[in-house]
């Protein structure tokens, strides 16, 4: 299989911890632009392989590959968040001490070392990336509200405000509409759909509705290892799939 | 922009009255100790300027501590030792001062070298019968210690009680090093019997009021330069790094090095503690790189309220104004006292007294504005609650005041 025109290129992952084989012969491939989502029971290796391409966990054998050429497995989290991807954990996960801006002031492309920091100054153009990044997340009149203060789904939205004002080419996210309302889980699923146009994304879900939403290919994971890939009507018709996950 | 903010009302008020009240302190106590007659009421006596003298290093240190502790999650049980070298290099000046006034007369060695034999001076003690020389040891040992230590642990990624542990070993380790005789710093008795600073009588009340007012300029300094650094952008990464390390590192951050930077600043404003404590106690030994004066210092700054610039300030002098106290009334009870007092802070007082200050002041608004609102006729729940939850949240001190809940000590 040929590595260009992919963003992400796994082949023959396999990572274990204490004997357990979390991934086990791993090959995903995501196509530039593409967005996919993943769906598989708990355990299933979902965000072990998200641990894998952001470089938390090295595995112990098989390749990934960024961009076509970046061995990803040569480099650290810092490293390949500057590379271009982006994640978005399970529990959302922001700055709960500070406000709306300030999280997304932490986040947006740029320099990213420690004296550039200390006698940073807030330019007309970062507050505009700002401003349209609220827009997009829908959390315009709550800029100086304390993170913490928000719900859960905002929270969610907030960190994936973060991670589009990173840039990045590729963005990982992790269960996005956990505990959501229906409502907001249509919302997100709109604002995916929008973010999909100029970014690749993966997508780990398990509300099938929402999966639905998306419209897009889906890849089932089991046990460490692909079980079927397709578009969601053909993965949930997948005698195995309904086996192990969507039950009967 | 850093000026701008400094003149805001609101906010960081608190910081501009703090470092006013220990700029004025600086000129008013030493006046007060040397142009006024000892019999005026208005007389300070010479022993309570040392003492606060004293404390205003103690309140150095635990705002040093305060930046890695409170603003980074970083419980160091080792600042004690950053302070002690800052002391040591302070104090080998001081002695090579003494010159040939020792008891031994040699003009060259210190009078513990004398007794130990030792036939020239140790390679590390040259450079310091020069003031600007152990002035920058006591900047760069420190510094390089804490660089060294930090490049070492945070990257390795040893975090939460297993780095405390390791801070706490690296000042035992030091402690331990320095009561040897052999090391050349004076073994167990430490140095002492200083004569001169920079040309004047250590002992002289003038002496003592320019050291304190040293003591209450630089405290201010700090102050300032702690305010500006948690102010600004890499301050706030500080304070991410403390709540979700992780997401500053898939954000592209270097977590380790934003801790370092920190680290390193921290272990040097504890550094300059130290040596303006040493002239003013007039003794330096390896007891100051004792375990307990390390975790004492945590106790300062969680009594006055850690992730808070003035917090630890008055934490270090309410705890130590009581030690000197207690010590005097009920001296064997002291340690049950202070133990018990670090119990009740954690329990009552998980934000300190300038968390407990910011929350009666909280409230105190908030009935006031309730009561006003009643009066006016109009329904007290509508415009009252949000403004009351913001006033809590964003009380001066600072920003990471405005965290809803203590975060973990980490």
């Amino acid at each position: 299989m040929s590595k260009s025109n992919t963003i992400l290129y796994l082949d023959g992952v396999s990572v274990s911890f204490d004997g357990f084989r979390a991934i086990n012969n791993l090959s995903l491939v995501l196509d530039k632009g593409e967005m996919r989502a993943i769906i598989g029971p708990n355990g299933a290796g979902k965000t072990t392989m998200m641990d894998i391409v952001t470089g938390k966990t090295r595995p112990d054998a098989g390749e990934v590959y960024f961009d076509g050429e970046v061995d990803l497995t040569k480099h650290d989290e810092a490293e390949i968040a500057m590379m271009g991807i982006g994640r978005k954990f399970q529990k959302p996960t922001v700055f709960e001490s500070h406000t709306i801006e300030e999280n997304l002031m932490l986040a947006l492309k740029g320099p990213r070392s420690i004296f550039p920091a200390l006698f940073h100054r807030r330019s007309a153009a970062e507050v505009r990336q700002i401003d349209d990044i609220l827009g997009i997340i829908r959390l315009g009149d709550k800029r100086d509200e304390i993170a913490a203060n928000l719900s859960h789904g905002q929270k969610q939205w907030l960190e994936i405000g973060m991670l589009l004002a990173q840039d990045p080419k590729l963005l990982l996210v992790d269960e996005p509409v956990a505990g959501m309302t229906d409502a907001e889980t249509e919302e997100t699923a709109r604002l995916l759909k929008d973010i999909a146009r100029d970014h690749s994304v993966i997508v780990v879900e398990h509300d099938m509705h929402f999966v639905r939403e998306l419209g897009v290919k889906v890849t089932c994971l089991h046990e460490g290892s692909v079980l079927s890939e397709g578009s969601l009507d053909f993965v949930s018709a997948d005698e195995r799939v309904v086996e192990v996950y969507l039950g009967r | 922009m850093i000026t701008g903010r400094f003149f805001a009302a609101g906010a960081d008020r608190r910081i501009a009255i703090t470092i006013f009240i220990l700029l004025t302190v600086a000129i008013v106590v030493p006046l007060l100790n040397l142009a006024v007659s000892p019999t005026s009421a208005f007389y300070v006596p010479s022993y309570i300027v040392a003492l606060t003298g004293k404390y205003l290093c103690y309140a150095l240190l635990a705002l040093a501590l305060d930046l890695v502790w409170g603003y980074c999650g970083i419980l160091s049980l080792g600042h004690g030792a950053f302070f002690a070298l800052g002391g040591y290099a302070m104090g080998m000046y001081l002695m090579r001062q003494i010159g040939s006034r020792g008891v031994y007369g040699n003009p060259l060695l210190p009078d513990f070298m004398v007794f130990l034999n030792y036939k020239e001076l140790p390679w590390f003690w040259y450079g310091f019968d020069h003031f600007w020389f152990a002035a920058i040891m006591v900047l760069a040992v420190p510094g390089l210690l804490a660089f060294v230590f930090g490049w070492f642990a945070f990257r390795s990624r040893v975090t939460g009680v297993y780095l405390s542990i390791i801070t706490q070993a690296m000042t035992y380790a030091l402690l331990l090093a320095f009561f040897r005789n052999d090391m050349g710093f004076g073994g167990n008795n430490g140095l002492t019997d200083f004569k001169d600073i920079l040309g004047f009588n250590v002992q002289a009340d003038a002496t003592r009021s320019a050291l304190f007012a040293a003591g209450a300029v630089t405290l201010a300094l700090a102050v300032y330069v702690t305010w500006a650094i948690v102010g600004s952008k890499y301050g706030k990464l500080l304070m991410a790094v403390r709540d979700a390390e992780s997401r500053t590192r898939f954000l592209g951050w270097r977590a380790e090095n934003v801790k370092l930077f920190a680290f390193t600043v921290s272990a040097v404003m504890a550094g300059i503690a130290g040596a303006l404590y040493v002239p003013q106690v007039g003794i330096i030994n390896p007891g100051e790189f004792e375990p307990s004066n390390s975790i004492e210092v945590v106790v300062w700054a969680a009594v006055g309220g850690r992730g808070t610039i003035v917090g630890p300030i008055i934490g270090a002098l309410v705890v130590n104004a009581g030690k000197s106290w207690f010590t005097g009334v009920l001296p064997e009870f002291w340690l049950f006292a202070l133990g018990g007092l670090f119990v009740a802070v954690t329990l009552f007082l998980p934000k300190g007294i300038i968390g407990m200050w910011d929350s009666w002041r909280g409230n105190a608004k908030a009935l006031r504005a309730a009561s006003i609102a009643e009066e006016a006729g109009t329904d007290p729940d509508v415009p009252a609650p949000p403004k009351v939850v913001r006033g809590a949240a964003r009380t001066p001190g600072d920003w990471s005041g405005s965290s809803p809940e203590p975060q973990p000590a980490e």
